[in-house]
């Protein structure tokens, strides 16, 4: 990753931190300053949505032209996804517990997203259970774009057919009025740049750290 | 009337004292700027802890980078 990128990454996260607590955000009940979770909870959801998007498009890739190089990367944008995922969930939770009374209250959109990270959950799991590369490679790239397609309608269509407790479902669009002011959007639309961003890198650096292990499993294999 | 003048008395000091000036930003609003402060040195430890794995990394890329025979 480029080091201009990681620059604003860390510049904009600075910001988004000392806004998302300071800047003036609008007064509403139940809610009261808890709204600024947005800036800090939905940005991972973001992050996690994105990095699952460039997981897919690496097992797409890795379809089309077996290159082990786009299998590593899939692999790693799925688990720092998946990382960000549980992040947005347990901080999901935590609010919940004081917005909505309990921090599980079955709602559609925490079932969901719950269900969205089992089947991501199910593609390690399959990836764990298969030895030869090739075969890894092509069964979990499959997988992947299955565990994607059912991610949408999860945690984008579902909670929207029903009625959600959760802010932007319940039959509304995401980004209207009530939910987000211009205020807010200030600081909303840089904190999920931002942490894209660190999730990337991230993702790079694991994806360097597996390209590693698997040169020295050939060194080993290449002795033998 | 000298407990009226002596309590007025009192009540001026406190407020004397409660004005004088001194640097209280991180006292202020219910001393939020501490609680930035702490999220800052999270996010900065969480950032060089980025920049040192990426450096140990580099490390180990250089390491075999050595150790493979030239044919790559």
């Amino acid at each position: 990753m480029k080091i201009w990128l990681k620059i604003i990454a860390i510049l904009l996260l600075v910001y988004v931190h000392v806004g998302g607590l300071l800047f003036d955000v609008p007064h509403l009940n139940i809610l009261n300053e808890t709204i600024r979770a947005l800036y800090f909870h939905v940005p991972m959801w973001f992050g996690m949505i994105f990095l699952f998007l460039m997981s897919v498009i690496y097992s797409i890739r890795y379809l089309n032209n077996p290159n082990v190089e786009y299998d590593r990367k899939a692999v790693e944008y799925a688990n720092t996804g998946m990382a960000f995922g549980v992040l947005g969930m347990l901080t999901g939770m935590l609010w919940a517990n004081y917005a909505w009374g309990s921090p599980w209250s079955g709602d559609p959109k925490q079932n969901g997203a719950a269900i969205a990270m089992l089947v991501y959950l199910a593609y390690f799991v399959l990836r764990g259970s298969l030895d030869n590369q090739e075969q890894r490679g092509r069964l979990s790239a499959v997988y992947n774009i299955f565990a994607f397609a059912a991610m949408i309608p999860l945690i984008f269509i579902i909670p929207r057919l029903s009625s959600s407790l959760h802010p932007g479902s319940g039959g509304n669009p995401g980004f209207n009025m009530y939910d987000l002011d211009n205020r807010m959007r200030m600081i909303f639309y840089p904190a999920i740049i931002s942490w894209i961003l660190v999730g990337i890198w991230i993702t790079s650096l694991r994806v360097r750290l597996r390209t590693i292990e698997d040169k020295i499993a050939d060194l080993e294999y290449g002795k033998n | 009337m000298m407990t009226v003048v002596l309590s007025v008395w009192t009540s001026l000091t406190v407020y004397a004292q409660n004005q004088v000036e001194m640097a209280d930003t991180m006292r202020s609003n219910g001393k939020i700027y501490v609680v930035v402060g702490i999220v800052l040195i999270v996010l900065a430890g969480l950032i060089s802890y980025l920049f040192l794995l990426d450096k140990k990394i580099k490390k180990l890329e250089n390491l075999l980078s050595r150790k493979e025979p030239s044919t790559k």
